[in-house]
């Protein structure tokens, strides 16, 4: 009764170390890591956002930290972990719609979704650095 | 799946709950759905958002404030911020629904959830407002 016998002998259903690592599983699993990391980048924008609210000193104490090279690479990772998760996001609602379920099309989606993550990334910084100099 | 309607005796749920269509969690699609629409308005909201943080970066804190003070620019980045924090507390509410299993645990860390994406929404929101109506 104490030492739950019934319980401890059951098997468990199969779980991530038994399967092959897929890249739509991987998807899958950077999806809500990315969305997890945006919770808490949230933060980030929030902060800044109060500090320009608040006065000139913090705003200007924020803007420097963000605008540091650690602060530029958090930033640049933010801005791909947030295009990851939108194409991310995009590819459910295409599932939403019930297409895109067959091994080719879900293969394909993952596919672009990393792929297309990285490269508007990418782009996005480019054409910061284009305008901004 | 097919059982309930092949075979009408066949289901463990009463034809009230069927009705219901609430499901095992009594809450039915609400959770999807606010999912999903949050979803749908970050896509041209947060696209918007990054379009205003890049045309700031690196201005004035005068012409900084200015173009997020101008009311069309404020509208929208507040729609976001609700948008985002609602987005926010409901993504993190299923992690946390997967991975905290001890009870007490769980329920303080939806709350703390809660808490969070509210205090988020709440001064992201007061930001904006203070910063256009000229604090």
């Amino acid at each position: 009764m104490s030492d739950m016998q019934g319980a401890a002998r059951r098997p468990l259903s199969p779980h991530l170390q038994i399967y092959r690592p897929m890249l739509t599983m991987m998807m899958s699993i950077v999806h809500r890591i990315t969305g997890v990391a945006l919770y808490f980048g949230t933060f980030l924008l929030i902060v800044w956002l109060v500090a320009a609210a608040s006065s000139d000193d913090a705003f200007a104490t924020v803007n420097a930290v963000y605008g540091s090279w650690i602060g530029l690479i958090g930033l640049f990772g933010f801005s791909w972990a947030l295009l990851h998760h939108m194409l991310g996001g995009l590819r459910h609602f295409i599932w939403d719609m019930g297409h895109g379920f067959g091994p080719q099309a879900r293969e394909l989606m993952a596919k672009l979704t990393i792929g297309g993550s990285v490269v508007l990334t990418v782009l996005l910084w480019i054409v910061i650095y284009a305008v901004k100099g | 799946m097919s059982g309930s309607s092949e075979f009408p005796g066949s289901s463990l749920r009463t034809p009230r709950r069927r009705v219901a269509g609430l499901g095992a969690a009594h809450s039915g699609t609400h959770h999807f759905w606010l999912q999903r629409v949050t979803a749908l308005a970050n896509v041209p909201l947060t696209l918007a958002f990054l379009a205003v943080l890049i045309c700031v970066a690196g201005e004035s804190p005068e012409r900084v404030l200015a173009t997020i003070g101008h009311p069309v620019v404020a509208i929208i980045l507040i729609l976001a911020i609700i948008s985002i924090t609602t987005h926010m507390r409901a993504g993190m509410q299923v992690v946390i629904e997967d991975y905290v299993h001890g009870e007490g645990a769980k329920v303080l860390s939806l709350v703390a959830n809660t808490f969070f994406c509210a205090a988020m929404g709440c001064a992201g929101v007061f930001a904006i407002l203070k910063i256009s109506f000229g604090g």
